[in-house]
């Protein structure tokens, strides 16, 4: 654009906007602690990536408001035998750029989510097949049933054929990219809103699809999506009416938020579970004073330290009322917990248990901590602390910035932990996920992914047995018989410490009516704005 | 003279190799970069091929010298957040932050001059008092305080000044500004207030002290004796001989003005490259980490140069002691 013109446009823009100000209603400006940092779908395995981009993409399959699994590209499909999905696809659905929608885009996209630098990659198992069978009609082919292969699709994003061959974009952006990619900086989905323009790290424009198949239920003309990093600034945008959607709003605001005469906040129980853990799988803790044997082998202890900590008092404390104690290592809206009772807060009977395990005097270890990545997570550790020093078990508390965190526990750096606290969401929003990568032993020769973020090193083979069924199983009563009783081995073995599902917090402008998931993932086709 | 331009120069280069060595070694401590890239649940083959594709395997002599050898061609590769050219990215977040920065140069300057001339000429009117504690909590109150206490203040209890980010852009070819719409000169005052609060205090001071000291000098006393008018022995002999070290320190404060935008830039969501380099950090984005501690040190470099090669000029004694010290 010419000099003069895109000043004869700013000009123009900026009269438009003081002219016509008040009846700008239905522009919803939207601010995220985090950034958009590359449209490409399958570059950034991540939620908050995943909901930005399900606004301009789509999957076979969606969630609804409920998160329950619904009909999107896909039409309709079945299982005519355990191991053979049946997909029919949706008539008359365009790519924003004008290309139609057929089963070449869903086996082209089947290739790539699977290719070399996709973050993605069990999306679709890697010796599926996947076969066009007409132009509307796609079977996907696995070697083993697998009950739950639709888990993940409302974020596996189908992608143009035609426009990724003429574009260079065949091949994923990976993580490592040396050089930029077209599809890391544009769109082409079928999904509600186009991007009209996106500068990385400052700010996206969304505009409303005319041609979407869906009929819309929001009632905007534009997003305008920034991220504001600064917490305070984030809220103050917020509360002076520059913005009319915030996530999230920190724990110690939300009050003044509620207060305020212009914005609400929405909250509701999160989908991901803190939990503390021991490391039972090293026969000497590498951060502890006692030599020569490792006290969290012994299930007595384990119970001990579970025992000591006091989730109530967390919860009024630390949180401010804003968390689900939880028993179980995954959600309620998960699997249901009712059949599960936390196990009582007892300082006394913990000391008992530690005196009967040898350890009446207690003894030191280093606990790790996150102190950027969960609400109030490095608060929530020196409580934890606190509650631990009183059964004589002295805790060095480690709370560092993620990145530096997570360099040190998880796998690539050699789980260097004695005792740590973690999130975890399962992506399917199913057990099976937890059971397989934060409860499987460490070192399946089978299955080499097992157990991946088991950071403590629990370890049961009964256990895995269990999960190996749970994968199969394809009817739902057996299948959440079998879970229950994963469960419920693992509680016996007091394998991890479940604190609690911490509380979402979305600012909301008054003038907004937004649908809050559980999985926290914002989705604006949802949000109506109400006019001026 | 040559010479000690050239030895000068070479002295700068020696402090840019040692930034270069010391920012290298503290990226070792920032974390790891894979972990921010890839989701929680990536496995650890996917994590390993990663790795090694960034070359974060090798061992750290091979790391160094890639390092080295790419920065001194000013090649900073691809930011590991954004997949694309730190270069690029720089120089769409430079304007940005160089506006602000300027903006908030000139404020100090025109602030501090005025108040620290009148807090000189009227020492114990109130006025000078009022300018006193001003300087006093321009001077000890934390940037991001008095930021964030602004936003408060003006966006969101009486609504008149945006809370974050640049407003409307027009773009000059690779520049955008914000000084030609009404939104992004709204958009600029806080911010810039906020940078330059510490700047105009210094000033203030400095101004004041100088001319306190100038007015005692004979020079003066000659003017008053010769009956000249007060206003011309104030500003035009008084006030021109503070500004020489006024500007020195100004300019030479430029360089900070830049490298603390950081904290600014991060209350208000200003889009430049302190925003750029925080967010870095977090994300263990090191290609970016590393040009932008280059960047600034070579900025800081250059303009001392500059300075030192300019007080030889304007004052011949330092070139003597100069040359017979070596």
């Amino acid at each position: 654009m010419s000099v003069g013109r895109s000043l004869y446009a700013a000009t123009l823009a900026g009269v438009l906007a003081l002219a016509v100000s008040p009846a700008s209603s239905q522009t919803l400006r939207y601010a995220n602690q985090g950034e958009l940092k590359s449209l490409d779908p399958y570059t950034l395995n991540e939620s908050t990536t995943s909901a930005h981009l399900g606004h301009v993409y789509e999957g076979l399959v969606a969630r609804g408001k409920d998160l329950k699994i619904i009909p999107a590209l896909a039409e309709s499909w079945e299982i005519p035998e355990p191991t053979r999905w049946r997909f029919h696809l949706r008539k008359g659905v365009k790519f924003h750029n004008g290309d139609p929608f057929t089963a070449d885009d869903v086996v082209f996209s089947a290739e790539r989510v699977r290719a070399k630098g996709s973050n993605f990659l069990s999306r679709v198992p890697a010796d599926a097949k996947v076969v066009k069978i007409d132009d509307y009609t796609v079977d996907f082919i696995l070697t083993s049933p697998n009950p739950i292969l639709t888990a993940l699709w409302a974020t596996w994003y189908i992608m143009d054929k035609k426009w990724a061959e003429a574009n260079d974009a065949v091949a994923p952006t990976p993580a490592a990219a040396t050089t930029p990619s077209y599809a890391s900086l544009h769109e082409n989905g079928t999904g509600p809103f186009v991007i009209e323009s996106h500068q990385p790290g400052v700010k996206t424009v969304f505009k409303p699809n005319p041609d979407w198949w869906r009929k819309p239920e929001h009632n905007l003309k534009e997003i305008i999506f920034t991220p504001i990093a600064n917490p305070a600034t984030r809220v103050a945008a917020l509360l002076s009416g520059e913005v009319d959607v915030i996530e999230p709003v920190p724990v110690q605001d939300i009050e003044r938020v509620k207060a305020s005469p212009n914005a609400t906040v929405l909250t509701g129980p999160e989908l991901r579970t803190l939990f503390v853990g021991m490391d039972q799988a090293r026969d000497e803790l590498l951060y502890s004073n006692v030599k020569g044997k490792n006290p969290f082998k012994d299930v007595r202890v384990r119970e001990a330290v579970y025992r000591a900590i006091d989730v109530d008092l967390i919860k009024n404390r630390v949180m401010r009322g804003l968390s689900t104690p939880s028993a179980l290592m995954v959600a309620p809206e998960i699997f249901p917990s009712k059949d599960f009772a936390r196990p009582k807060f007892d300082a006394d009977a913990a000391k008992k248990l530690l005196a009967d395990a040898g350890y009446a005097d207690g003894f030191e270890v280093t606990m790790d901590c996150p102190n950027d990545r969960y609400v109030n997570d490095a608060a929530i550790c020196q409580a934890i602390v606190g509650m631990l020093a009183r059964i004589n078990i002295k805790v060095d508390l480690l709370a560092q910035p993620k990145a530096q965190y997570f360099a040190k526990v998880l796998k690539p750096g050699g789980y260097k932990t004695s005792l740590f606290m973690l999130g975890w969401t399962p992506d399917t929003l199913d057990s099976q996920n937890v059971l397989h990568d934060i409860m499987g032993c460490r070192d399946d020769p089978k299955d080499p992914n097992r157990g991946e973020a088991n950071l403590a090193g629990y370890c049961n083979k009964q256990f895995d047995k269990l999960a190996d069924k749970v994968l199969v199983e394809s009817d739902a009563t057996k299948r959440d018989q079998l879970i229950k009783q994963a469960f419920e081995i693992s509680m016996k073995d007091w394998a991890y410490v479940p604190l609690h599902q911490q509380a979402l917090a979305w600012g909301v402008s008054k003038k907004v009516k937004l649908t809050q998931g559980a999985d926290n993932m914002v989705r604006l086709y949802w949000a109506t704005k109400q006019e001026e | 003279m040559l010479a000690f331009t050239l030895r000068r120069a070479i002295q700068a280069i020696g402090v840019m190799i040692a930034v270069g060595i010391i920012a290298f070694s503290m990226f070792r401590f920032a974390g790891d970069p894979v972990n921010q890239m890839v989701g929680m649940d990536t496995s650890g083959a996917e994590r390993a091929a990663i790795r090694k594709s960034l070359g974060l395997d090798d061992p750290v002599l091979v790391q160094f010298g890639r390092y080295i050898g790419n920065a001194a061609q000013f090649k900073f590769g691809v930011s590991y957040q954004f997949r694309l050219p730190v270069t690029n990215l720089l120089i769409e977040r430079m304007p940005a932050t160089l506006e602000l920065a300027i903006v908030a140069t000139i404020f100090a300057m025109l602030s501090g001059i005025l108040m620290g001339v009148y807090s000189a000429l009227r020492r114990d009117s109130w006025l000078a008092h009022v300018f006193q504690a001003v300087s006093l909590i321009g001077i000890s109150l934390p940037t991001f305080l008095i930021g964030v206490l602004m936003i408060y203040l003006f966006s969101v209890t009486l609504g008149w000044l945006p809370s974050f980010g640049r407003g409307d852009v027009v773009q000059i070819g690779w520049w955008t500004t914000g000084l030609l719409t009404l939104s992004g000169l709204k958009a600029l005052i806080m911010p810039s207030i906020t940078l330059g609060l510490f700047q105009m205090t210094l000033i203030m001071r400095l101004v004041r002290a100088e001319m306190l000291e100038v007015l005692r000098t004979d020079y003066i006393r000659f003017a008053r004796a010769r009956g000249l008018t007060t206003r011309a022995i104030h500003f035009g002999h008084a006030l021109r001989n503070t500004l020489v070290p006024v500007i020195t320190v100004a300019g030479l404060q430029f360089g900070s003005v830049i490298a603390f935008a950081i904290i600014t830039e991060t209350v208000f969501q200003w889009p430049g490259m302190g925003l750029l380099f925080v967010q870095a950090v977090q994300n263990v984005d090191i290609p970016i980490m590393a040009a932008y501690l280059m960047m600034v040190s070579l900025i800081f470099v250059t303009i001392n140069l500059v300075v030192d090669i300019l007080y030889t000029i304007v004052d011949p004694r330092l070139r003597s002691t100069v040359s017979r010290a070596h």
